[in-house]
């Protein structure tokens, strides 16, 4: 579609309120020879019961359907894999049913796992994502990502699924980058912040001390991105419970409003028509009439530089949410840096920023835990997980480490999550000798964005605390 | 372990007749670490595909004529009538009625410009190209997409007009048939197999 109706705008109205309980994920790292997947998957269930106090059993008795978010049965070389695991969490004969939208699966399972509670089906449900990507060599791995492109259009073109999406990055580099020497050292910064993040993370599989010129001078991937601007290839699991408020606050005294939308796009970019930019609630008609003379080339929409499933997925959420700008609504993001330049597109699309000026995110020291220019608190930190670049690409486990992540600031236990010397052991990972305290301080309202491809999905979930919600929520 | 007699397909009477082997089985291999302690195995799999190419194998066919298909939406009553695709699709994306193929190997001999580009030295397994392989997404006056291919000559660049090439000898039936080089290459630089 390139047009849409009154019906296909209509805010989602959800028949209850939904909240967030709890969440957990394992270690993720880029092989984990010791540990199957249910190994896996069971760790991050008992770090969600544990952190509101439960023990497995207890939390278990409150579950009553499961959503298992699973990219790729390639990858783990098992069909019906949500049935294994879910026999190995002891959860049957609940019902169940596995999700997989490429790398918005974890968003998407969360996504099913809301509609399920807010519809009245359930009143707990377990949303629980995990991937397995060290059962082939990096080779094969990418031809199993390069088969998520179209099989007969893209896929034989190099089995390689970065190239797919690197024409992308070259357009927005060209168009929106102008090519400028300046704007390739702003998508550095985007890893050098998202590796230096990870370093606080004992979750984390590529936590890196590296300078832009590190960023610069790493192998050439695909001009103009090099290895260290793009995201991990992981294993691990995360999970989170979700529920209505009774049960909610049964469960703990602390629970997070969540919401979530989704937006799509056709699975090959070839088939994007050109189209009117779908405006957010911050955006003016009238804002986009000169992009293609400021940028040349910039003004097909979205053509090769920009997401509509984002920004889809962005105009659904805020409106459940209430959000007019999210610079100013939201305290933290968690943002699907697949590839820095990917980070910058996406910027835009969810309007932190306009279209054509992603990069000032960055060059304003705004998506910094602390912006390295003012030494104040970040206007809307990003990333504080580390991200993809520097946590983990675990796609089905992605888009729930995320929400967990922005839960963990918005509860004020981000600190007792990341600092805690006996998970760093049990992790087999050193804490660094100085290790800071990301906590975002006072933070209310959080955003994640799970997105796949080269924007065939996109899922944003919102998070509140119900003390702090906002006005004109839908 | 021998991989000959590899699997052939026929459609008779609308049904596949397989001849040959689709799958080759191979002993699993323990997977130990540093101490010889046991950690899992190899699974080995060596599996051919049956893949339809349904309404688009006109498409796949023609290359080797080397002719370019795409499709047109002919419901006047649609939005969108007259939208111009390829990549083919068989039917309109919008009222869903079934496209009229139309042929666009002139129109991509005259017209066809890239849109973007990406060179990458990184292939998956099993690809075939010569690397660094250079994609170009290529668009055309007049129609609503823009189409992902591989230039097999040259250096791409933003806005460089380019012409479709095909494998006309030996073709494989796949996209890879059609290939694109700058436009004013002569016929004796392309390569092996492939024609105007």
């Amino acid at each position: 579609m390139i047009k849409f109706s009154k019906q296909q705008l209509k805010i989602p109205q959800m028949s209850k309120p939904v909240y967030l309980v709890t969440g957990g994920m394992s270690k993720f790292d880029r092989a984990i020879p010791e540990k199957r997947t249910e190994e896996l998957v069971i760790d991050a269930f008992l770090e969600a019961a544990e952190f509101i106090k439960k023990s497995p059993e207890e939390l278990k008795k409150y579950i009553h359907s499961c959503y298992y978010g699973h990219f790729a049965d390639h990858f783990g070389d098992q069909l019906l894999g949500e049935a294994v695991i879910h026999d190995r969490l002891g959860l049957d004969p609940l019902g169940n049913v596995g999700i997989k939208t490429g790398g918005a699966t974890g968003g998407s399972t969360i996504w099913e796992a809301y509609k399920a509670v807010a519809s009245g089906y359930s009143d707990t449900a377990l949303a629980m994502g995990w991937e397995r990507m060290d059962e082939v060599p990096t080779d094969e791995g990418n031809h199993y990502i390069a088969s998520a492109a179209d099989k007969d259009w893209e896929t034989p073109m190099g089995h390689i699924y970065t190239g797919y999406y690197a024409v992308m990055a070259q357009k927005y580099w060209q168009v929106f980058g102008k090519e400028e020497e300046s704007f390739r050292r702003t998508l550095a910064e985007i890893a050098v912040k998202n590796k230096g993040y990870a370093r606080m993370n004992p979750h984390a599989q590529s936590p890196m001390k590296i300078t832009v010129e590190d960023v610069l001078n790493s192998p050439i991937v695909a001009h103009p991105l090099r290895a260290l601007d793009c995201c991990l290839m992981s294993v691990g699991a995360s999970c989170v419970i979700l529920a209505d408020e009774k049960t909610a606050y049964e469960m703990t005294d602390n629970p997070l409003l969540l919401y979530t939308s989704a937006g799509s796009h056709t699975l090959r970019v070839a088939d994007r028509r050109d189209m009117a930019i779908p405006l957010l609630p911050n955006e003016s008609p009238d804002q986009y009439k000169d992009l293609g003379v400021r940028f040349p080339g910039g003004d097909r929409y979205p053509g090769f530089t920009g997401f509509l499933a984002a920004r889809m997925a962005a105009y659904y959420a805020y409106g459940m949410a209430g959000i007019v700008d999210p610079t100013e609504d939201l305290d933290l993001v968690e943002l699907h840096d697949a590839f820095t330049i990917s980070d910058i597109q996406t910027y835009e699309d969810i309007g932190i920023r306009p279209y054509g000026e992603g990069r000032t995110y960055v060059e304003s020291g705004d998506c910094y835990h602390t912006n390295p220019f003012t030494g104040q608190p970040g206007k809307l930190p990003a990333n504080l997980s580390g991200g993809l670049i520097g946590c983990m690409h675990a796609v089905g486990a992605t888009g729930i480490m995320q929400v967990i992540e922005v839960a963990q600031h918005i509860w004020g236990r981000w600190s007792e999550m990341h600092a805690d010397e006996a998970k760093w052991k049990r992790f087999n990972r050193v804490k660094p000798d100085d290790w800071t305290d990301l906590q975002v301080k006072g933070a209310k309202r959080g955003m994640a964005i799970s997105h796949a491809g080269v924007g065939s999905h996109v899922t944003a979930t919102v998070l509140v605390h119900p003390d702090h919600q906002l006005k004109g929520r839908g | 372990m021998t991989t000959q007699n590899r699997g052939t397909v026929k459609v008779e009477n609308g049904r596949y007749r397989v001849t040959g082997n689709f799958h080759y089985a191979y002993p699993n291999e323990p997977i130990r670490d540093e101490s010889g302690k046991l950690l899992g195995i190899t699974n080995p799999a060596d599996m051919t595909h049956i893949h339809a190419y349904g309404g688009e194998a006109p498409f796949f066919e023609n290359l080797s004529n080397a002719k370019l298909l795409g499709t047109k939406c002919a419901n006047p009553k649609c939005e969108t009538y007259g939208s111009v695709y390829i990549p083919y699709r068989i039917h309109c994306p919008d009222c869903l009625m079934r496209n009229e193929e139309v042929d666009l190997t002139e129109l991509a001999r005259k017209g066809a410009s890239v849109h973007t580009f990406m060179i990458t030295e990184r292939t998956g397994a099993f690809n075939t190209l010569e690397k660094p392989i250079r994609f170009v997404n290529v668009e055309f006056e007049g129609v609503s997409t823009i189409l992902m291919g591989y230039l097999s000559i040259g250096e791409p660049k933003i806005g460089m007009k380019v012409v479709p090439i095909f494998q006309t000898k030996n073709p494989t039936f796949t996209i890879m048939d059609l290939s694109w080089v700058p436009a004013g290459t002569s016929a004796a630089d392309l390569p092996e197999g492939f024609a105007f």
